[in-house]
């Protein structure tokens, strides 16, 4: 790369534009608001075209000038380019056309659309200098960061709400990272670490690393763009716990618009919430620019954010694309998960049981029109949530191991003992 | 025994460094008020022009945000703790 800074120019204020230099920091001294990576376009216009890109690795480095690290990245290279899966048995059964998952349950190494932020916020936090990584998660994140720290021989403390799903704790325990159960909802755990983040010398990935950890989710839009032969798609479906996925997804499709990668073209924003915790769709609904906080009470834990960090522009972004944010019961999102199973082979965690449970209303109410192409966002993968499942998903039928019972047991059920 | 308030770190340029402040006031909106008196331009940066916390500070009470209680008019006793924390992080 060309200087001292790669591709980055400065941080800056998305409220007031005040600009700040590239370190570890997130939000602006004067008005609080959030500082954002604010890039040299002219000079990546050059560098960045599809053969470019299409010459590269399938990682989501392939994308690494629109990326906030200076030099190579050095932890989760091997991030990204997960599966765009063109689900025309889903479709069917929702009723629109041209249906994609991106399927970000199988992203490497922990199955969540989270390595992707991690890959750059930890390769971020080494090129600052940074020998210990935190993080304030709802499970996904914790997993991430203790998988990507390990790997990259860093100290790692993740901080969640002690009443996480096993498979949750489980997967940050494994890679020998400080696992701190904190007895409280994520709300209180982010506060609490707002606070250890002022007085440590750490990494915070979600607080003081937050502007360049967010832009790494920028890279699942990318992928939607050019898997979906570089164009952008009519409707996306995210669905939203502090909001930032959403805005960072629209902000990919507007980059690739700027550098001419993909034609310009009108397309919709959607959030999606579990009803349980739906500060941002509620707003939405209302007509509101601004959200009341929730207390959170839903199975959707890694959605559970009750005082959305950007939330704010997350209702900007659905307004600006003529987006909606709605919501589904705890029961609708174990069945979408269902759904998304049964068809599709996918099993999502509850958040994409929320991605796809939303995405069913939308296209059942009209709002998404059934001829349009929709690109849902499963961001998480169900073996980690099998705790919100277990005991609505059936149970094997025993039997002895004899071919006797087996066909007494398919006689019972009314089902055919021929091969057909 | 006063109210302590723990200042964020974006703020501490304007209470000489220190992290925790310590105020006699009744409720949140004087403590902002009290605050301002002794660090001359703190008030503009925790609230905008109509008087309204600003949407980015979140406010909090013995850990409990003040959107949940009673706002600028939340009640303030000795030996309470009041943080300001700014809201852009985590998720």
């Amino acid at each position: 790369m060309d200087s001292q800074h790669g591709f980055m120019k400065a941080l800056k204020c998305r409220e007031c534009a005040r600009e700040y230099p590239l370190g570890a920091t997130h939000v602006c001294e004067f008005d609080f608001g959030p500082l954002e990576v604010a890039y040299d376009y002219e000079r990546i216009k050059h560098k960045l075209t599809r053969a470019t890109i299409q010459g590269r690795p399938q990682t989501m480095w392939r994308y690494r000038e629109l990326l906030p690290v200076a030099g190579e990245p050095t932890v989760g290279r091997q991030v990204g380019f997960t599966p765009l899966i063109k689900a025309d048995r889903l479709a069917r059964r929702l009723g629109v056309r041209e249906l994609w998952v991106k399927n970000d349950t199988v992203n490497y190494p922990t199955l969540s659309f989270k390595d992707r932020v991690v890959s750059v916020a930890l390769s971020r936090a080494k090129e600052l200098g940074f020998t210990t990584v935190a993080c304030a998660s709802t499970g996904n994140l914790a997993n991430s960061v203790a998988a990507n720290a390990a790997a990259a021989g860093l100290n790692a403390y993740v901080f969640i709400p002690a009443d996480l799903e096993q498979g949750k704790i489980v997967n940050s325990l494994v890679y020998g990272a400080n696992v701190i159960g904190i007895r409280g909802h994520y709300d209180e755990v982010n506060r609490l670490c707002a606070e250890i983040a002022g007085k440590f010398g750490w990494a915070f990935v979600n607080v003081n690393m937050r502007p360049y950890y967010a832009e790494g989710s920028k890279s699942m839009g990318f992928e939607i763009m050019e898997q979906l032969g570089w164009r952008i798609p009519d409707h996306t479906v995210v669905c939203m716990a502090s909001g930032s996925l959403l805005t960072k997804i629209h902000k990919s499709y507007q980059e690739f618009s700027k550098l001419g990668l993909v034609p310009e073209a009108k397309y919709r924003i959607h959030g999606a919430q579990a009803t349980g915790c739906s500060p941002i769709t509620t707003a939405q609904k209302a007509g509101l620019d601004f959200f009341k906080p929730v207390k959170p009470n839903t199975i959707a834990k890694s959605l559970a954010i009750g005082t959305p960090a950007d939330g704010f522009y997350a209702l900007k972004v659905m307004k600006e694309t003529g987006g909606h944010g709605e919501d589904v019961s705890d029961d609708e999102i174990r069945d979408a998960i269902k759904l998304l199973a049964e068809t599709e082979g996918i099993f999502a965690e509850t958040a994409g049981g929320v991605t796809v449970g939303v995405a069913k209303k939308l296209i059942a109410s009209g709002r998404i029109p059934a001829d349009a192409s929709v690109v849902l966002c499963v961001t998480g993968n169900g073996l980690k949530t099998l705790d919100a499942v277990i005991g609505h998903v059936g149970q094997p039928r025993e039997i002895k191991p004899s071919l006797r019972e087996f066909e007494a047991l398919l006689e019972c059920e009314g089902k055919s003992t021929v091969n057909v | 025994m006063p109210v302590t308030v723990r200042i964020p770190t974006p703020l501490r340029k304007l209470t000489n460094n220190e992290e925790l402040v310590e105020v006699s006031a009744g409720n949140i909106g004087q403590a902002i008020i009290e605050l301002q008196n002794r660090y001359p331009g703190i008030k503009e940066r925790l609230v905008d022009d109509s008087g309204a916390v600003r949407r980015f500070v979140n406010v909090y009470v013995n850990e409990e945000d003040i959107r949940f209680l009673q706002n600028q008019e939340t009640p303030l006793k000795d030996g309470d703790e009041v943080s300001i924390i700014p809201a852009i992080a985590g998720g």
